[in-house]
């Protein structure tokens, strides 16, 4: 999905690195054979990255300087408009935010302005990631029921993150595109709240 | 044997279950998460931690789980019927390292299996986007 992008801007010194937030590597295998990239994809079964960066929904991009700082917090970016009549979102302008920066156009955000638009995570997202870490385990360790408890209690604690309630699916057997995905969708979308959060539209 | 994950590792301990509460030894506490009392203060290599007023945690030689995790403000997910837990890092921790900006550094393999740091691409603009086959 980044290659074009990864081969404009490779000789500037600009990397891609794709993350698979995926119960094994067997289910991102398809996707990244198709794909054939050059750039790294890791995959994060255990959503290391996930914790790390307060991650919720995918896709989800961070913009890292060369000196290994964040200088564009986590924003929902597409690579393509595959999923625009879906997401409402065009690749288009951040993209093009993206080349900017690689080519020294821009520098990305100010240290106060990223601290501005992070979102930090609370005792509560920590505490569903910790059910999620206990629940991937047991699900590992063939212990499907008590998995199952943990998966449920990670989802009602942090309802909004969707790499623990969506991206729990597949381990448990449950279609993560399939009619359980749509009804949680639709409650969520429907009370109001949105399931993509994207930066406000600033200079980037 | 009752098992603790924790930091990306797991560990089989030997612990008491009661009451849906887990109990360990200080020795299965060292061994399972690296911390030991002194002096009503918890340690590891690199910290210490006091305990709160009042509190009874290493009484008679026995730790419980639920209270280590609290001490040490860390989440703690539970199942005592499964014999395992997972003990995660707090809120205070994660906001304290993203708020540096400093991007936090990971180690992740490719499909091929071959292991790749974040920070070793440091000297490059990296353009890093979490997605899933779901």
């Amino acid at each position: 999905m980044w290659q074009a992008l990864y081969d404009e801007l490779r000789d500037l010194r600009f990397v891609v690195i794709a993350i698979a937030l995926d119960k094994s590597a067997d289910d991102a295998r398809p996707w990244i054979e198709k794909a054939a990239p050059t750039y790294p994809v890791l995959i994060d079964t255990q959503h290391v990255v996930a914790d790390l960066y307060n991650i919720v929904n995918v896709p989800t991009a961070l913009w890292i300087d060369e000196r290994g700082r964040i200088v564009r917090p986590n924003d929902v970016v597409f690579g393509t408009d595959t999923f625009k009549h879906i997401t409402n979102l065009e690749s288009a302008r951040p993209l093009a935010a993206v080349r900017a920066w690689a080519r020294g156009e821009t520098s990305g955000f100010a240290a106060s302005e990223t601290r501005g638009l992070q979102t930090l995570p609370t005792a509560l997202d920590q505490q569903a990631r910790a059910e999620f870490g206990l629940a991937e385990w047991l699900a590992r360790h063939g212990a499907r029921d008590a998995a199952e408890r943990h998966f449920v209690r990670a989802g009602e604690l942090a309802p909004h993150d969707f790499t623990i309630r969506r991206g729990s699916m597949p381990i448990r057997g449950i279609d993560p595109m399939g009619p359980q995905f749509r009804e949680m969708l639709q409650a969520w979308v429907g009370g109001g709240r949105p399931y993509y959060r994207p930066l406000p539209d600033t200079r980037g | 044997m009752f098992t603790i994950i924790e930091g990306g590792g797991e560990r089989p301990v030997d612990a008491r279950v009661e009451d849906g509460r887990v109990r360990l030894s200080a020795d299965a506490l060292r061994e399972a998460l690296g911390w030991e009392l002194h002096d009503g203060t918890l340690c590891n290599d690199t910290m210490c931690v006091p305990l709160p007023a009042g509190s009874r945690l290493g009484e008679g030689g026995v730790f419980d789980l639920g209270e280590v995790a609290a001490t040490l403000d860390r989440p703690l997910a539970l199942d005592a019927e499964a014999g395992a837990a997972f003990v995660g890092v707090s809120a205070g921790e994660r906001a304290q390292a993203l708020g540096s900006l400093i991007a936090p550094d990971f180690t992740l393999s490719d499909l091929a299996g071959r292991p790749h740091m974040l920070s070793s691409y440091r000297g490059r603009k990296v353009f890093m986007v979490a997605w899933a086959s779901w």
